[in-house]
Formats: C-alpha cells, structure tokens, sequence
C-alpha cells in the first residue's frame, strides 16, 4: 500500500464533492477510488458483474413468460403449503425471504464490531448469519424436493408453460449456489475473526497477505447481495 | 509515524493515509449506530410483509404489479445503501457500480419488444387451436 500514499498525507488537499468530485476522482491519474482499498473496489466490481449474469437469468426468464403460449403456472399455489389444516400460499418462500433478511441483519452488525474489534462478537454474528444462510438453503433443497415429486422438470411440468422448470431450476439453483458459498466464507473467515488473525495481522495461509477486518465488511457486501438478488427473485419469479 | 498512531486507533491500514484527509465518515472504517441497521431491518421486515400480503389477498392487474416493484425498489435501495454503506461512499465509486446496471433496462425493453413480437408469431402460425 505504501506506493499510493501521497507525499504527505497530512497536507493532501480536501477532495471535491458532487459530479466535480466525481471527474477529479477519476481524472487524478491515480487511483480513482480514493478511500476505499482494492479489496473493497473489486467486491464491488464482482458484484456488478454478478448483476448482469442474474439480469440475464431474469431477462431470459422474462422472455419465455412473455413469448410462450401457455398459460404460466400459478406460482401462488404451486408453493403453497399445507400447514396442519391451513392452506398457506407462498409460505414457504415467505419464511425463506424473513430468514434471509434477518442474515442480513446480522451481518450488518458483524461488521459494526468487527471494526470495533470485538472479537467474539464480530464472530458470533457471522456464524448466526452463516446458520440462516444454511437454514435458507435446505429450506430452498425442500422446495426443490417438493416440486421435483410433483413431477416438474426443466422441459416440462403438470400445470403450464414447459418453461416454468427451466427458470425455476435455473434462478433459484444459481442462487442457493451463492448462499452456499457465501455460508463457507462466512465460516472460514469467522474462524479467522475468532483466532484474532486480524489483532496480529497474521498471513493468510493462500496468499500470505496481512488480513485486516476490513475482510468482514467485504464479506458483508457479497452477504447483503445475496439478499439483494433474493429481493429480485422474489418480487419478478414468485410475485409476478 | 502518523500511520503507525493511527493505525493502533483501530484504523483500516488501506485507509490510513486517506482518513486524515476524508474526515470522521471513513476515520474507523465504516462505523454506524447498530439503531440505524435495526431500523432499517424492521422496514426490510415491513416491506417483505406488505409484498407477501399482495399475493395474499390476490391483487391483480396494474395494482399488483405497481405495489411488487415499488416494494421491490425500496428493499433493494434500502440494502444497498444503509446494510452496503453506499451512501457513505465517495460519488466516484456510486456512480462507477450504480450506473452501468441502467443498461439492463435497455436489454428489458429489447427483450419486451422481441418477446411480444415471438408471442405474436407462435399466436398466428403455431398455436395450437382450442
């Protein structure tokens, strides 16, 4: 990092703000975002391209609803469950949606006392996220179970539009695979956390980098993206 | 020297050099009242409830689809600001994540137009008579 530090960084002039600030930044012939370090740009940058391959999936989605001549089946019946002698439509993605938030929430505070230094907290925050993380995913693998027994497949299914499994198989599948990594970072790098690998910048074993905690925001950000594209999910695939 | 003090503060090493000049927002990395997240957990909650309750009392039309999306938009600006901490980061990097998605729309409205267009095809030549 020492090769980006200015001269004398108590005398680094005050940056400029608002569109002005913006063509400074990136017309400074240095780096262009100022105070965010590489790590954090390029979780950034990931998860950009991360949106277009999920806009994509929605896209083509979008596409086969609007251009096939069956009707779509009825998504509000077709998660419905049977709660004791209650019929509850969308249940299931309903309490997986809540769950998901919530992970959410406690990776934001993750982050809070990972930047306070608190260790066990810090750690403690991320294994509930990762444990909501995992309880989302074998909710998901039940759903799956459920709607396979039910006879639907890629190329077809008992109630419509043949591409209904394709989508459904395709975005949701592509999905939990995120929650699923995202729960084995989050593990690892509570591991990490817990062994206070960030108080004495020990080296990574892969990269044999210093690691600071800065590392749990940026999981934070892969973490609240994987809710962010469930928001998506939801709202066009299960709503719509 | 002055790194070095304010690193043992709790600084980020990456930002040490920036924070002298960036000021309090970034002087400990991202640093928020836990309310604030709570709070806006609590609204990610409401939201979510509002949506499901859509499908629950079966609304329909434009009604539904208005009420989905605007609920959608919220949640999404709501994590992506707040639980992201965009709001806190410098325009340069907004701008640099937060625009390039527009072009998605672009590609919606593409792929609206292509869709009615493979739908108005299948209906005239392919569908079969009921």
């Amino acid at each position: 990092m020492t090769e980006t530090v200015l001269t004398n960084p108590g005398q680094s002039p005050a940056r400029l703000e608002g569109l002005r600030g913006i063509a400074a930044d990136w017309a400074s012939d240095q780096r262009a975002f100022k105070n965010v370090s590489w790590g954090k740009a390029m979780m950034w940058i990931f998860l950009l391209s991360d949106t277009f391959i999920f806009s994509c999936f929605l896209l083509s989605y979008m596409t086969a609803r609007m251009s096939t001549t069956e009707p779509w089946p009825n998504t509000s019946e077709v998660f419905a469950l049977n709660i004791g002698d209650t019929h509850i439509p969308m249940i299931l993605i309903a309490i997986m949606t809540f769950i998901l938030i919530s992970s959410s929430g406690t990776m934001a505070m993750a982050v809070n006392f990972g930047y306070r230094r608190d260790r066990v907290r810090t750690a403690a925050l991320m294994l509930v996220t990762a444990g909501f993380g995992a309880t989302f995913v074998g909710m998901q693998a039940f759903e799956w179970t459920k709607l396979i027994m039910e006879g639907v497949r890629p190329w077809g299914n008992p109630w419509g539009a043949p591409q209904f499994g394709a989508s459904f198989f395709m975005i949701t599948g592509f999905h939990g695979t995120h929650v699923t990594i995202g729960v084995i970072f989050l593990i690892a790098i509570a591991r990490k956390v817990l062994r206070g690998d960030f108080d004495v910048e020990r080296r990574g074993f892969f990269t044999s980098r210093k690691g600071y905690y800065e590392i749990v925001e940026i999981m934070g950000l892969y973490w609240h993206f994987v809710d962010l594209v469930w928001v998506f999910i939801f709202a066009l695939f299960y709503l719509w | 020297m002055t790194n070095a003090a304010v690193h043992m503060e709790g600084q980020l090493h990456a930002h040490a050099h920036d924070a002298v000049a960036s000021g309090a927002a970034h002087a400990k990395g991202q640093q928020h009242p836990i309310k604030l997240y709570l709070v806006v957990w609590g609204w990610l909650f409401v939201l979510s409830t509002c949506s499901f309750l859509v499908d629950y009392f079966g609304l329909h039309g434009y009604l539904r689809w208005s009420l989905i999306l605007l609920f959608m938009v919220v949640k999404a600006g709501l994590i992506v600001a707040v639980f992201m901490h965009m709001a806190w980061e410098r325009l340069a990097l907004t701008y640099a994540i937060l625009a390039p998605p527009v072009a998605v729309l672009v590609f919606v409205t593409i792929m609206v137009l292509e869709s009615e267009y493979t739908h108005l095809l299948r209906v005239l030549f392919f569908a079969a008579p009921s």
